[in-house]
């Protein structure tokens, strides 16, 4: 017998609401196509463009805690801002960030980056500079590479030293709108 | 080659694979309204204790047995919106009797396990501990008198 989607939704809000979740996710509509978006109690933990959210979920069962639930409202606070800030509303954001999932180079690297601000532009060698490991580019390379939270801590802010924009995690396309929204770029 | 030992799920593709199940055995129990609030009950139990699991084997007996105990106190519990059918027999001195059951069938596989505590502490038909299991109606009878056998044999050697 179909669980209705009234009672489904019903249980996924109580799960949330009664903190027995490790990690509560949901899908984000945005322009530059839907996102997984993750949190945990301490704050968002995970932003990903990756088309089969189920690898997402089972990584951050293995990594977090196997309580993983999809629920709308733990979420909906990410979700506000983002639509802000695609409607050129917003240009910084707001929110709590879980880097738990972030060794602690990348960590540091990582802080760093979430101080660069909306609508310039770094380098990779710059950032290793900050993150005091001057000759550490490539690893910082890594670091974007692998951001839990794109789009909140803003890789796509981070180019080469010729200017030009090097790769994206959720590709090149996404980087220049972005870098577009932010009139970073022409 | 052996099997490797069996993760545990998300919670979420646990969820997703035995709600509609679990909510057509609660709802044959109970009627729909009260299997509703039967149904986040459940769920809410087995979220409370899912970090404590030790392995991902026999998930769906677990949350069978699970929705089985929380129909029970539904029953018992007059606070609780009911839509009683016939089946408001499930009288006060059945629960002594599953109570002992569940402590005496602990050690037993997890399998024969559920199929004694659905049948005999809850007095479930074998079709329905036969979904249950995700096996027969032939399959949860045998796991039923297999496991009895086996109580049997340990309380003959106690």
């Amino acid at each position: 017998m179909k669980v209705s989607p009234e009672l489904d939704r019903r249980f996924r809000d109580a799960a949330a609401d009664a903190g027995l979740l490790d990690v509560a996710y949901d899908m984000v509509d945005t322009p530059i196509g839907e996102l997984f978006v993750a949190t945990t109690e301490a704050g968002l933990c995970r932003i990903s463009y990756d088309p089969e959210p189920e690898r997402v979920v089972e990584n951050l069962a293995r990594t977090v805690g196997t309580r993983v639930l999809r629920s709308a409202r733990p979420v909906d606070e990410t979700r506000r801002q983002l639509a802000e800030y695609f409607e050129k509303q917003r240009t910084e954001f707001e929110l709590d960030v879980d880097l738990r999932l972030a060794a602690e180079f990348s960590r540091r690297v990582l802080d760093e980056l979430a101080r660069v601000p909306y609508g310039e532009l770094t380098t990779y060698g710059e950032l290793a500079k900050r993150a005091e490991h001057p000759r550490a580019a490539r690893a910082v390379g890594t670091v974007m590479n692998r951001n839990p939270i794109p789009i909140v801590l803003p890789c796509h802010r981070v180019v080469g030293a010729s200017g030009s924009l090097v790769g994206y995690g959720g590709g090149l396309e996404r980087k220049e709108v972005l870098l577009r929204l932010e009139g970073a770029i022409l | 080659m052996m099997e490797a030992v069996a993760t545990i799920p998300p919670f979420e593709r646990f969820y997703a694979e035995h709600r509609d199940a679990i909510f057509g055995f609660l709802a044959r129990r109970l009627g729909r309204p009260a299997a509703e609030d039967a149904f986040q009950e459940t769920f809410l139990r087995a979220l409370r204790a899912y970090d404590r699991l030790e392995h991902g084997r026999h998930l769906r007996a677990w949350i069978f047995t699970i929705a089985a105990r929380v129909a029970t106190d539904v029953h018992r519990k007059p606070s609780v919106k009911l839509s009683l059918g016939e089946e408001e027999a499930a009288s006060e001195d059945s629960r002594p009797a599953y109570l002992e059951l569940e402590h005496l069938a602990d050690e037993l596989p997890p399998a024969e396990r559920a199929a004694v505590v659905l049948r005999y502490g809850y007095d479930l038909p074998y079709s329905e501990i036969g979904a249950a299991l995700g096996s027969s109606a032939d399959a949860a009878r045998q796991a039923a008198s297999s496991g009895i056998r086996r109580l049997r044999r340990k309380e003959g050697l106690a």
